[in-house]
């Protein structure tokens, strides 16, 4: 029986296994961030242990780091935190990102970036868009704190190997659809818990296709389907992203690394315990209007109704969300009006992501009720996107250009959306009081958040490209 | 952290489908630096008004709810993120027991990290439950050791759960230390893997 590329890498890293007891595996990189680390290092302290392997161990600061002044932070609890962080770095001998370093950023921006990321590995973090780094063809999922402390002391974890999903993709994307429209579309027609107990392997034509970043969308977004990790196998895409960046292997060792990423691939006879097959051509462009990331539609249509819900918790549940929403039922999706839009978040904050919305913004004006902001997901990011005089196209738009962190997409900071107003979000989350008490959040790709900032509602960016072409 | 093998206490219903962990925990809670004293926060937005004052709608504050140590829960319970300050909570707020058709992954693991029990029941069974608990004082009997949980009504259901956390929950025991007794085998596993690279 084949094997598929999830199979291949969980034998890989098995430390032990006894019946009747999770397996222990070995983590090839941990990342770490201020928010879901400081208990766990306190845990070590507590009992005297060391960090098992510093150099296998990455941080940086992201979640409540200020976005406009970086160099004035207000909230002496989020200070606190970043400075535990820094402590604990020193202390344990951990690579630190800091808030001065250029090479900060969202941590699953910047783990790819730095070429940290790579096929074949068990990747954790504290957090759960993990997923992110299977874009290259490794493990990768969030952990909690106790998680992160029993990592950091021993290098392994206690793991029952999920169950595999395949997940195919085929067919021609239309205009205006991207990779955040296509994984919002899976989420909506599968359901929040589709992936509960699974690793998913994306595969098809449509996936081969992709870039990395389209990819890092995709698996980012696993966690939203309930999947324990996501991934994609490596292909010349994914050597060709890696190749000369800092912590790739390099030269002759870059070349035997390729031969043994290359053998990752899953076998064409791989046996998995469930497939989903999906159609490019089927997706649009996908507008969240709920408050989990399956109440999603596409822009030209309609908010369901409450009778064509399947069970009485279905409807309940739709009702809650449309009264938070202060939607209604049947509502036309186009006819949303958006106050604030967000570009940015570990889903869509990359310089495709950034080059993709200034094309719909280049020469027009954010609408009057529309408050703007685009967060890049790195310093790095930013740096290139002002290279390519991207942060002018967005301010003479009227868009806010701020510095890197995760900003809007958990309002940790003080970039939140007032209660009761809408956002238009590139990010990957709508649950009720993620961007801000009250907050009415709208899942969109980085194309309809520009349009939206534009128009002040809800518009197709298909219709719209296809119109601008004609002219 | 203290194990357990039964526990007899009250439960609390929560009729709700996918309660995330953004819920469970808002995240302007998750700035501290300790395990501890997440219990006042838990399920904040839901629990508070705007104010600050209690809301007499939500399930927790329901008088026949006051001392609950078991909490029925509907389908997903706790998607979202990998915040382990969502177990602290609950566990701080007082639960020892959470049942439910379905988890999230994450969620899941996280309690038994920390001394929660998580225990998934076919969904016929869970509304049987939260029926009975909705309204009115319930009480419940959890045996760890043997995978049952019975009421006063004659009802009575088992429950699987996984050897090895059943253990680590009964006894309590630091997963760390156990892993540690495993030093040998990770060196082994490290020497070999970047002897191969
Ligand atoms: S950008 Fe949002 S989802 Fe991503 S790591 Fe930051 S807070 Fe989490």
């Amino acid at each position: 029986m084949g094997k598929s590329i999830i199979d291949k890498i969980w034998e890989k890293h098995v430390v032990h296994r006894e019946e009747g007891k999770p397996d222990l595996m070995y983590i090839d990189l941990h990342l770490v961030h201020e928010v879901t680390s400081p208990q766990a290092f306190s845990g070590l302290r507590m009992k005297n242990r060391k960090v098992r392997r510093p150099d296998k161990t990455f941080a940086t600061v992201d979640h409540n780091i200020p976005t406009d002044n970086r160099k004035v932070i207000n909230d002496p609890v989020a200070l606190n935190q970043m400075t535990t962080l820094e402590k604990n770095c020193l202390e344990f001998g951990i690579p630190l990102a800091g808030l001065d370093s250029p090479e900060q950023g969202i941590v699953h921006v910047i783990g790819p970036e730095l070429g940290l990321t790579q096929p074949g590995m068990t990747i954790v973090c504290g957090d759960s868009h993990t997923s992110t780094h299977g874009a290259f063809g490794s493990i990768a999922f969030g952990i909690g704190t106790s998680e992160v402390e029993h990592v950091l002391a021993t290098q392994t974890l206690w793991q029952s190997k999920p169950k595999t999903l395949k997940l195919e993709i085929n067919g021609e994307l239309k205009k205006g659809v991207t990779a955040k429209d296509v994984i919002l579309y899976i989420i909506a027609k599968n359901g929040i818990g589709f992936g509960t107990g699974h690793i998913i392997e994306y595969c098809g034509e449509t996936i081969a296709k992709m870039s990395m970043e389209e990819r890092m969308t995709i698996c980012n977004m696993s966690i939203e389907g309930g999947a324990k990790a996501g991934l994609v196998s490596p292909d010349e895409t994914t050597f060709a992203y890696l190749q000369g960046r800092k912590y790739a292997p390099d030269g002759a060792e870059f070349a035997h690394a390729v031969k043994n990423w290359k053998e990752l691939v899953s076998d064409s006879d791989a046996q998995y315990d469930k497939t989903i097959q999906i159609d490019a051509a089927d997706i649009a462009p996908m507008v969240s209007w709920g408050t989990n990331p399956s109440m999603t539609s596409k822009v030209n249509e309609q908010i369901p109704k409450l009778d064509e819900c399947k069970n009485e918790l279905e409807q309940k549940s739709l009702s809650r969300a449309l009264e938070y929403m202060g939607l209604q039922e049947g509502q036309k999706i186009e006819d949303i009006q958006i106050q604030h839009v967000f570009i940015g978040s570990c889903t869509n904050s990359r310089l495709e992501d950034l080059k993709q919305a200034a094309e719909i913004i280049r020469g027009k004006k954010v609408h009057p009720h529309v408050r703007a902001l685009v967060v890049p997901g790195s310093q790095q990011v930013k740096k290139q996107a002002e290279a390519d005089g991207l942060d002018l196209i967005f301010k003479q738009a009227g868009f806010e250009w701020r510095e890197s962190g995760c900003s809007m997409c958990l309002s940790m900071n003080n970039d939140i959306v007032p209660n009761g107003e809408h956002c238009a979000s590139t990010s990957n989350r709508n649950f009720e009081g993620r961007q801000g008490s009250g907050a009415r959040t709208h899942l969109v790709s980085p194309l309809m958040a520009a349009a939206a900032a534009i128009y002040g509602h809800f518009v197709d960016v298909g219709a719209l490209l296809s119109a601008e072409t004609v002219h | 952290m203290s194990g357990f093998k039964t526990l007899q206490g009250k439960a609390a219903a929560m009729d709700r489908a996918n309660v995330d962990t953004d819920q469970i925990i808002p995240k302007q809670f998750l700035k501290r630096i300790e395990k501890t004293g997440f219990g006042q926060y838990l399920f904040y937005d839901w629990r508070f008004t705007k104010e600050g004052l209690p809301n007499q709608e939500f399930e927790l504050n329901k008088a026949e709810n006051q001392g609950a140590s078991i909490l029925i829960a509907n389908e997903n319970f706790g998607c979202g993120s990998s915040r382990e300050h969502a177990p602290w909570a609950l566990g701080d707020y007082g639960f020892k027991v959470i049942i439910a058709p379905s988890f999230a992954d994450i969620f899941h693991q996280n309690c038994l990290k920390n001394g929660l029990l998580p225990i998934t029941l076919p969904a016929e069974t869970v509304d049987y439950l939260l029926q009975r608990a909705k309204n009115q004082p319930y009480d419940l009997k959890v045996d760890l050791q043997n995978g049952i949980i019975e009421d006063e009504y004659n009802f009575s259901a088992s429950f699987t759960i996984n050897e090895y956390w059943k253990k680590m929950l009964i006894n309590g025991w630091d997963e760390i230390e156990i892993t540690l007794q495993l030093e040998t085998s990770i060196s082994n596993f490290e020497e070999k893997r970047f002897a191969v690279q």
